[in-house]
């Protein structure tokens, strides 16, 4: 097994769904020739040449109207938007036909399409460079929002993206973590359902839940609120945010009573906002405690001059457990 | 009814006045008097400093990712230069010397590519939108703002400049369409850099020119050397009084090149050659147009010298101004200018952060 990064894992999901599947075509801005602004498509075009792996001129808009009468063609389009930020120039096309195709045709035509692209802050990046807007695409109808938070569910999220799921995921990958950690990924292609949330770390007095990058300072707050305070928590790492998975955030509020929810996107009508909504519908007579949110708040993410106070931490994840704690 | 090829109105043009080799069409040259010339020249430069002080800083972690204008002074300077304080200019993020020119401080590039918003505050008085990174969303915005001048019955207008890049992005067309359309007060200067990214402006459009774009949307396009820095302006002075004379709007190609990397983020050396490089290295626009004033008697060594010494000294004056600005502010002004009146919720969350940055001893109150 070998060890990858997040980027190398992704890499690695896109080379296999290349070679497994002859329908599945990448394409954007600089992923061929450049490999990617970030590398992620390493090696791809030399392997799988221009017809498979293709460089596109700078219009977001068509690149993902594109794969949209390429997904209904037959083919599995790829498309990699450079950053999230840039996602809103495709944004009618996403909202008017890439959500809706199925539904308006009956059934008749799907779009087995993955949208990649970088989110989130971290990287000392210019303006429109650090957002994380996963609630919008999450509150759209006819979506999947996949979000993974290591090499190796990024991997498998992203080939079982590709390769079994007919309809068009969302997947945004946290450049904050794409070289942070290695993982063991199995030699072998690796599934994970779609929509399926993980317990990663099991407990009875506090369930911590949070995605993608922010699993991190969630796991670290987690073992630090064991080791040091000798609580009991467990640890949801939803995966996938849209759709939700209601039963595994049921089953453990139920258990522990008390709750945090964390993550970078803003607070207002945020992924937090739908989890408590969840709980409250589905565990209320169990809470021992108001729900806490650590996220980012409502304002234009900040430059990067003034990022770095503004990113979660696992101290002010511990704040909110405590507090939740002590209720 | 026969098959026959349309005459059709608009035209194209090309404009070159002052080749890479000295050569000088006389009869086209704009003869810019000597204050003129000087602070044309002088802006070039200014950027030309100011970008290599720029990648310096970015070295050395004072400031993030920047993004570089080394070859593009000409393209940019020259064309900004004609710009009266009522018109406006709209930029896309390589255009520090019309910047400069316009009133914004030097460092006002430091803090942008240094990650504080204030990098994007138009001084009082200066008639122009900030720096635009999504990309060609700003063409939209120049040709909104020649609406309401026309609106208004102003007799100005406006300088927008966006990549060859942007030309594939729907809000270019769209732009240039309704400048058409209402006959607008528009110039669109494409600085086609021949890169857009890693992607050569070869496979960013199958068009011959991109000057030519504009025929299709019913106004004249001009391709100029863009490393030309009388070309620029000659071809910038024509289309700036034909749209205050409400004659509409006019596409400028500058042609020129991107001679350093796309961002310090970048590595170029993974999709173009270094033969390239050294090819328009020849073309340098500072070069050429000092080479002119020299002739012309305008630039001697001396005053080379003097100018050379006056920006060192500004740019070092920049660079101080923007680190002592740095250290100065507090990070919960990121809230400050969310909203005119914040609504509770959001007073609330500034409390909420203020609280939580003493806490973890960023703020001491
Ligand atoms: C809408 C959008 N898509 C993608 C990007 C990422 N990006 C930044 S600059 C750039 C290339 C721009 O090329 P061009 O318009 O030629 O301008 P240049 O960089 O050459 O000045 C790209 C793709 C962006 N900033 N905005
Ligand atoms: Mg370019």
């Amino acid at each position: 097994m070998p060890e990858l990064t997040l980027v190398k894992a992704v890499n690695r999901a896109l080379d296999e769904a290349l070679s497994l599947d002859d329908a599945v075509v990448l394409l954007g801005q600089d992923i061929g020739q450049d490999e990617g602004v970030f590398r992620v498509t390493e090696g791809l075009l030399k392997k799988y040449g221009p017809n498979r792996v293709i460089d596109t001129p700078l219009a977001e808009a068509a690149i993902i109207g594109g794969a949209v009468g390429m997904a209904a063609y037959g083919l599995k389009p790829v498309p990699e938007m450079q950053f999230s930020g840039f996602f809103y120039q495709a944004y009618h096309q996403v909202e008017n036909h890439v959500s809706r195709m199925r539904n308006r045709t009956r059934g008749r035509i799907g779009m087995n399409m993955v949208i990649r692209m970088p989110y989130g802050g971290g990287i000392r990046a210019v303006e429109h460079h650090s957002e994380s807007r996963e609630a919008i695409y999450a509150h759209t109808p006819g979506l999947t929002m996949v979000i993974p938070s290591g090499p190796r569910n990024a991997r498998a999220l992203l080939l079982t993206s590709i390769l079994k799921y007919p309809d068009p995921v969302i997947f945004f990958e946290p450049k904050l973590i794409y070289r942070a950690f290695k993982e063991n990924v199995p030699d072998e292609p690796e599934f994970l359902p779609i929509g399926k949330a993980q317990v990663v770390r099991e407990g009875t007095q506090l369930t911590l839940i949070s995605y993608g990058a922010t699993m991190r300072p969630t796991l670290e707050a987690a073992r630090d609120l064991a080791e040091d305070d000798g609580v009991s928590v467990e640890v949801i790492d939803l995966l996938s945010v849209a759709p939700l998975d209601t039963e595994t955030i049921t089953a453990s509020v139920r258990k522990t009573g008390r709750a945090v929810v964390i993550h970078e996107g803003h607070r207002r009508c945020g992924i937090g906002s739908e989890v408590v909504a969840r709980i409250v519908e589905n565990a209320l007579d169990c809470l021992e405690a108001p729900i806490k949110r650590v996220t980012g708040y409502d304002i234009i993410f900040p430059y990067f001059s003034r990022e770095a106070p503004y990113l979660i931490n696992a101290e002010r994840v511990k704040h909110a457990a405590k507090e939740v704690l002590e209720y | 009814m026969p098959r026959k090829t349309l005459t059709i109105k608009s035209k194209v043009e090309s404009l070159s006045i002052l080749d890479e080799k000295g050569n000088l069409d006389a009869d086209l040259d704009p003869k810019l008097s000597t204050q003129k010339s000087l602070e044309l020249y002088r802006l070039m430069l200014l950027a030309r400093r100011l970008d290599e002080r720029c990648i310096n800083l970015q070295r050395q972690g004072r400031i993030g990712t920047y993004g570089p204008c080394r070859g593009q002074e000409a393209a940019h300077c020259a064309s900004g230069i004609l710009m009266t304080p009522e018109d406006w200019v709209v930029y896309a993020f390589r255009e520090p010397g019309t910047a400069i020119f316009r009133g914004w401080p030097i460092e006002h590039s430091m803090y942008f590519w240094g990650g504080f918003e204030e990098g994007c505050r138009p001084p009082e008085g200066v008639n122009d939108l900030p720096m635009c990174v999504p990309i060609a969303s700003q063409v939209p915005h120049g040709m909104g703002l020649a609406w309401a001048m026309k609106l208004r019955g102003d007799p100005h207008c406006v300088l927008t400049y966006l990549g060859d890049g942007a030309t594939s992005e729907g809000d270019f067309h769209e732009a240039m369409n309704f400048a058409g359309v209402y006959k607008l007060p528009c110039i669109f200067l494409v600085q086609n850099n021949h890169w857009a990214i890693s992607i050569p402006v070869a496979n960013q459009t199958a068009s011959q020119t991109i000057a030519h774009k504009a025929v299709a949307y019913g106004f004249n396009g001009i391709q100029v050397d863009g490393n030309d820095p009388l070309a620029v302006y000659v071809a910038t002075k024509e289309a700036a009084d034909k749209a205050r004379k409400g004659g509409g709007p006019t596409l400028i190609e500058a042609v020129t090149y991107r001679m350093s990397v796309h961002t310090t983020a970048d590595d170029p050396t993974k999709y173009r050659s270094d033969d390239e490089v050294k090819a328009w290295e020849k073309r340098d626009p500072i070069v050429r147009f000092a080479k002119y004033l020299k002739k012309r008697r305008i630039l001697s060594e001396d005053l080379e010298q003097k100018i050379e010494n006056e920006i060192q000294t500004e740019v070092r004056a920049a660079v101080e101004r923007y680190e002592t600005y740095c250290k100065s502010v507090d990070p919960s002004i990121v809230f400050d200018y969310m909203y005119a009146d914040p609504a509770p919720e959001i007073v609330r969350q500034r409390e909420e952060y203020r609280a939580c940055l003493v806490r973890e001893g960023v703020l001491k109150t």
